[in-house]
């Protein structure tokens, strides 16, 4: 779904400045009291950077309040409930009597939303999971905004045929439902990974789902810069540099650059909640994270043979992603309103 | 207009070009992967490879490489599957086409009315606190992944609550076709299509709502207003009618990808047999003669989904056509 190409109005950072600027601001200082000003994105800011540090803090949960290991499988492992030891993979626990069921969350220090099929404690995996999913989600949304700032760049300066050609390899691109293309690029590299001259990506390695993740979305963000390119190049002031004799170096970096990074600024997090959704598709269908490694999409897969009996499993790292994208809609729409005179018109009549 | 009809045509067709030329470099030519082995399955025997490298041409130039398949995809469409003793491809997606086109059309008709009321009930209750409601509603739907969404109402439905009174009538999961038996067609998609709409009418009400307040300023609105018209008849047969643009042209591609293949994480959940749980299921064995064809049969419609969008959309407002 289509969550950032909804929201990718073009922002144009020369446009109007509120009324109530005072002389000598520059936009991004008013742009960023704006911000400050915005209770519920700093909110959601503040959600999403305690989501981000309590996840990136696993180590420390699973080492010194649960004590475990949550990557090592423990099928035979007890824990102690009330006084009393208890199987943490306990038998006939099922419907049916049959087979084995692993511990329910017991609400305390270890095993606080229970284990998994293999006894591993999933509170601690939900952790860890934040951080790979976290680490995937920010890390291909970055390298995307890269990618794609240096193509619509290119493209909205030089024109002609570069643009024709950079445009046509956009569009094709964007012709492939996402899915469909993150899962032709991961089923040939899945098993055995990539080689590209000296560098080499294994298929286990968590580059793999970055990377692709990234070059999927680039169009997304490569179209409203090469629309902002081709807007700021004829504005006066380029006009002028030409006139004094600036190197094209100088316009793109001096010049053209400062003023369309508020629409990368803008998608940004909206790119990061959108990473993120996918990253636990490709996940979820066993294409992205590979095991032992854990995200949220591979601890909901792991989860839904447990669904029935250990709800849990999979709710938790679900409610981790919708909190974590939440906030991260919440704040990329404070963020362009902050950054997007047109927001002015929004929000007062 | 004819004119602005056949330029749209011939650009759709160089995007088609490239892409049965993306997928045969993604699938033939990546550095370092051997297609044959790939194309055989798991754990091929030699004799398998050696004909598959044959059969593909491998051992020729790349243009006969590439014509090679796409004869194969398009031409004589015997595609096969080697994971699967010989099955030939192409029936298989055609089997699985109606299941895929029944999920996402029902989803469709409940996302496009919710997204609808929605977002006009948002936008006539401005100010009021069920416009903040209303909107923080869409987001959440936004930013739920619908597998995960699809779980909790299988948690819901299908053990849970399935005893009582509220969900007792869902079946389990899987289809039976329309023409078989309708009344059972429709309990089985029911849940797959209210989880598959979720996130698209949270999407759709927050754009619907923007538009329709950014009509709100343009000077032919005030002057319905200063007519003396109601505000309601201002919003639904003045504001609604321009923001229909919009809507229609992302509903457009939306559908399209849907049906290209985006619907596949909602068949997975609920065991539809679409052609997004073929994709699954080929890519757990690791089939790749059938992902190519998805593939490529799921990027043609959203190609083609695309350049009638357009050419409605050029229909609908003339100005386009020049562009």
């Amino acid at each position: 779904m289509a969550t950032v190409g909804s929201l990718e109005q073009p922002v144009d950072p020369l446009g109007d400045l509120p009324e109530a600027v005072t002389a000598g601001d520059g936009p991004w200082r008013v742009a960023g009291r704006k911000l400050l000003r915005n209770r519920t994105a700093m909110a959601a800011g503040a959600l999403f950077v305690a989501i981000v540090l309590l996840s990136f803090s696993a180590p420390l949960y699973a080492d010194h309040i649960a004590h475990t290991d949550p990557f090592q499988s423990s099928l035979t492992a007890t824990t102690v409930i009330n006084g009393k030891k208890v199987d943490v993979l306990q038998q006939g626990g099922g419907a049916l009597k049959l087979g084995e069921t692993p511990i329910g969350p017991t609400w305390q220090r270890n095993y606080f939303l229970g284990a998994d099929s293999q006894g591993r404690d999933v509170a601690a995996r939900v952790l860890y999971g934040g951080r790979t999913s976290l680490a995937i989600g920010i890390g291909s949304a970055v390298i995307c905004s890269l990618i794609a700032v240096v193509f619509g760049m290119v493209a909205g300066f030089y024109g002609g045929f570069t643009d024709g050609f950079i445009s046509r390899m956009m569009d094709v691109i964007w012709a492939f439902p996402v899915y469909l293309l993150a899962i032709s690029i991961a089923t040939v590299l899945l098993t055995q990974g990539i080689t590209v001259g000296p560098v080499a990506i294994s298929a286990s390695s968590l580059w793999l789902p970055t990377l692709i993740i990234a070059v999927i979305y680039i169009p997304y963000v490569a179209r409203p810069v090469r629309g902002a390119v081709l807007s700021v190049r004829e504005k006066e002031f380029v006009e002028a540099a030409i006139a004094q004799g600036a190197s094209n170096r100088r316009l793109i970096f001096q010049e053209i650059l400062p003023n369309v990074i508020s629409v990368v600024i803008v998608l940004l997090p909206l790119m990061i909640a959108t990473t993120i959704l996918t990253e636990s598709a490709l996940s979820y269908l066993s294409i992205g994270v590979q095991p032992p490694a854990a995200s949220w999409g591979t601890i909901i897969d792991d989860g839904q043979q447990l669904l029935y009996t250990r709800p849990w499993v999979a709710i938790a790292p679900g409610i981790m992603i919708v909190l974590t994208v939440l906030s991260l809609n919440v704040l990329g729409d404070g963020i362009r309103d902050a950054l997007d005179p047109r927001s002015k018109v929004r929000v007062k009549d | 207009m004819l004119a602005f009809v056949i330029r749209r045509m011939l650009a759709t067709v160089v995007v088609l070009f490239a892409i049965t030329v993306l997928v045969f470099v993604i699938f033939f030519h990546t550095p370092g992967v051997d297609p044959a082995r790939k194309l055989a399955g798991r754990n091929p025997s030699p004799e398998t490879i050696a004909a598959i490298k044959h059969q593909y041409g491998l051992d020729r130039p790349l243009p006969v490489q590439y014509v090679i398949l796409m004869r194969k995809m398009f031409i004589s469409r015997d595609l096969t599957s080697y994971s699967n003793q010989g099955q030939k491809v192409m029936p298989e997606i055609l089997a699985a086409t109606p299941v895929t086109l029944s999920l996402v059309f029902g989803a469709a008709v409940i996302w496009v009315a919710m997204a609808l009321l929605m977002g006009v009930a948002a936008a006539l209750l401005r100010g009021s606190v069920f416009d903040p409601i209303l909107m923080v509603l869409a987001l959440i739907g936004i930013s739920m992944p619908v597998f995960w969404l699809g779980e909790m109402a299988n948690l819901v439905t299908q053990s849970r609550y399935h005893d009582s009174f509220l969900f007792s009538w869902v079946p389990p999961l899987g289809y039976t076709p329309l023409t078989s038996d309708p009344a059972m067609w429709f309990k089985h998609l029911l849940i797959p299509w209210l989880v598959l709409s979720v996130g698209y009418i949270g999407l759709y009400a927050r754009v619907l709502r923007a538009d329709l307040l950014e009509v709100g300023s343009e000077d032919y609105i005030r002057t319905a207003r200063a007519k003396g018209l109601t505000e309601r008849r201002v919003l639904i047969r003045h504001s609604l009618r321009t923001s229909m643009i919009t809507f229609i042209s992302l509903f457009g591609l939306d559908f399209g990808v849907l049906v290209g293949g985006g619907a596949l994480l909602v068949e997975v959940v609920f065991g539809l047999p679409g052609v997004g749980l073929l994709t699954y299921q080929s890519l757990t064995s690791l089939d790749l003669p059938v992902i190519m064809a998805t593939v490529i049969y799921g990027a043609f419609f959203v190609v083609v989904a695309n350049a009638l969008v357009d050419i409605t959309y050029a229909w609908l407002d003339p100005r386009v056509r020049t562009a």
